[in-house]
């Protein structure tokens, strides 16, 4: 059996509202028989009827519900068509739901689902990447999982977890990215995963800039050097030991991320490890983002615009020879 | 059919049962005792931050508080003292949250009015106006999946909120669920100082209900009886799986936007209209009038009221106030999963 990413969010789901009669899905297009603009949860509405609820186009309005179900016990999932558009329900995530157990010690269990990241053609408005955003707020937790097995246990975790929980699935993975199939248990949420070892310098790396860091270290391997890649999976919280004890062995650090450059991920993987292993570091630490515009439309340059493996092997050989 | 239905300009409203006009007319004497204490302990410099009081708004506020039952949801803003202690909100935590003690709601965590129990079906508003519409949405929708019956959601806004898209989801996901909601909303004429031709330009504010597709009523907010008789025929209207209900108030604000604010924009001209009337002294007169209570009875009900007021002031000045050093500084109820970014916040 093969399942690909975007399968295993689907599958997620269909177990979610199996098990759990609290969980319910909501958002635009997601029920009837179409299932959604990327199809995730296709079927669903047939399968667990009057749980998959298509919403009118208000994201502030399918937000706050969502707090108010939550509120009463629900678990509820919020499909974003496109990450982009969450935009127009920042506030409910980030000053209501993110605020509330601080301030009432309540805590609003929703998980929303951002499609996120860049595709071809898809232009300023659908290939944004939000999680540096939502993790510079406080009160949430920011997913990003980069692969079929954490597609899929990670968003289990997710709607098991009491607090908000923003989860950021890569499009670009939906179909590139398969498995023979689907784990039972995943690792801790919150630890990083090193993905490949190695000891002349650390790539930090989550959801699809996972994909491009290996096949930069793959390239860079045949030059005689190994490279270490870890996969965040989750970017709040963010697994600091685990990038501190491989930059203690390498010596070297690159970020890598998908999102914009000013005071995202990377620049925070950096902080930390500047901050708190400042002797660690054999050669000034460094990193990889999109540029500083909109994300373009034509292929030429969005190909350029997204950081590629090509990009981070360059940067990458920069590094070692520091 | 849907229905935007106004009262004749002649007829009068069928005044309640005096005995629950006599219990809102008390919840709003306490609340302007309450709020007058609060306005002289802020000139004082005893209260950080600011102070946001309702005068002006006891009747439409305490109309919206004192028909709901325990099982329903109430999502008050700022100007809703009378109507939260109708609902079963203690004075004591009113005075605790303004005070930041540990033992009120918020804990010094959020302030003034900024306070809820949720457990309790008082949600806590967050300062972003229209946000908590669709929150008692989604609460409803809960209640309703979970087979509970006879329970309603209400949650008030200003002509001011009503201008914000979170109003406009808000009230059409509330219609799209077929949600048992009341939304009063009350025309103050200004938003902070912006006055009613710089906010609006539609004719009246209710005409929108039929837009959404609620059910709208209109209402003289300084007359306690037409509060009573709207509000509740709309709360029982809601309970009865009518379609979402409208209510929109017509008063003039009595204070500034807050205590910092001498509200010196409101216009001599506008300070004479009907509206402007104070609902309280209008309560009192009416009571006066129908020989409801004697002067023996509201001088008693006064100073019950100020000695509520002493108490619950006196209570929460007594308890601790928070502490930075020993405050548990985690914004998620999982602490194996708080970011550990470094002491203070920075690494």
């Amino acid at each position: 059996m093969s399942i690909t990413y975007l399968e295993a969010i689907r599958e997620a789901q269909a177990k979610l509202l199996r098990d759990d009669k609290r969980v319910f899905i909501y958002g635009q297009d997601v029920g009837g028989s179409f299932g959604g603009a990327f199809k995730a949860t296709k079927g669903l509405a047939k399968e667990f009827p009057g749980r998959v609820l298509n919403a009118p186009i208000s994201e502030d309005a399918m937000v706050g519900t969502a707090i108010g179900a939550a509120l009463e016990g629900m678990r509820p999932i919020v499909e974003m068509q496109f990450a982009d558009f969450s935009s127009i329900a920042l506030n409910q995530i980030l000053n209501n739901a993110g605020t509330h157990y601080w301030r009432t010690n309540i805590p609003v269990p929703i998980t929303v689902r951002l499609p996120s990241g860049g595709t071809k053609g898809s232009g300023p408005f659908h290939s944004q990447s939000m999680e540096s955003l939502y993790a510079h707020y406080p009160g949430l937790i920011v997913m990003t999982p980069a692969t079929v097995e954490d597609a899929y246990t990670m968003l289990i975790d997710a709607v098991a977890i009491d607090d908000p929980v923003v989860y950021c699935e890569h499009k670009y993975l939906y179909y590139h990215l398969k498995a023979d199939g689907l784990p039972n248990d995943g690792m801790p949420v919150g630890r990083a995963r090193i993905v490949r070892t190695g000891r002349d310098l650390t790539i930090v790396s989550y959801s699809a800039m996972l994909h491009e860091s290996l096949s930069a270290a793959e390239q860079i391997a045949k030059e005689g050097f190994e490279i270490e890649v870890i996969d965040l999976r989750t970017v709040k919280p963010l697994d600091t030991a685990t990038v501190l004890a491989s930059v203690a062995r390498t010596g070297r650090l690159l970020a890598v991320g998908e999102s914009f450059p000013w005071g995202g991920v990377t620049a925070e993987v950096i902080a930390r490890v500047a901050t708190e292993g400042f002797h660690l570091l054999d050669a000034a630490p460094a990193r990889v983002n999109a540029k500083d515009t909109p994300i373009p439309y034509h292929p030429n340059l969005w190909s350029t615009h997204r950081p590629s493996a090509k990009l981070i092997a360059t940067k990458a050989r920069q590094l070692l020879r520091e | 059919m849907l229905q935007t239905a106004r009262p004749k300009k002649k007829s009068q409203p069928k005044a309640p049962a005096h005995e629950k006009y006599l219990e809102a007319f008390r919840w709003m004497l306490l609340t302007r005792t309450f709020e007058e204490k609060l306005a002289s302990m802020y000139r004082g410099g005893r209260i950080t931050g600011g102070v946001y009081i309702g005068k002006g708004q006891e009747a439409v506020s305490v109309a919206c508080g004192i028909f709901l039952q325990k099982g329903d949801i109430f999502a008050p803003l700022i100007r809703d003292q009378a109507g939260r202690s109708a609902f079963g909100e203690p004075l004591v935590d009113v005075a605790r949250t303004y005070l930041g003690s540990r033992a009120g709601p918020m804990r010094g965590r959020d302030g003034n009015i900024h306070r809820g129990k949720p457990r309790d079906g008082q949600l806590a508003m967050i300062s972003h106006l229209g946000a908590m519409v669709s929150v008692v949405v989604g609460s409803l929708m809960a209640k309703r999946g979970r087979g509970e019956r006879n329970f309603i959601g209400l949650t008030t806004i200003g002509e001011g909120g009503m201008q914000t898209g979170a109003t406009h989801e808000g009230m059409n996901i509330a219609a799209v669920e077929h949600a048992p909601l009341v939304v009063v909303a009350t025309n103050n004429h200004y938003a902070y100082s912006t006055p009613n031709d710089r906010e609006f330009a539609c004719a009246n504010l209710v005409d929108r209900a039929r837009g959404y597709g609620f059910e709208g009523y209109e209402l003289d907010g300084t007359d306690l009886a037409q509060c009573l008789d709207v509000i509740g025929s709309a709360v029982k209207r809601a309970r009865a799986g009518r379609p979402p209900q409208l209510v929109v108030a017509s008063i003039l604000r009595l204070a500034g936007h807050g205590e910092h604010d001498d509200f010196s924009y409101v216009t001599d001209d506008i300070r004479k209209e009907p509206f402007a009337i104070d609902c309280l002294q209008r309560a009192e007169a009416f009571i006066k009038e129908r020989e409801l209570a004697d002067a023996e009875t509201l001088q008693r009900w006064r100073e019950q009221a100020a000695e509520e007021v002493e108490n619950a002031f006196s209570a929460a000045q007594s308890e601790p106030v928070p502490s930075g050093d020993d405050e548990d500084w985690s914004a998620i109820s999982r602490r194996d999963l708080v970011d550990e970014i470094g002491e203070g916040g920075s690494s």
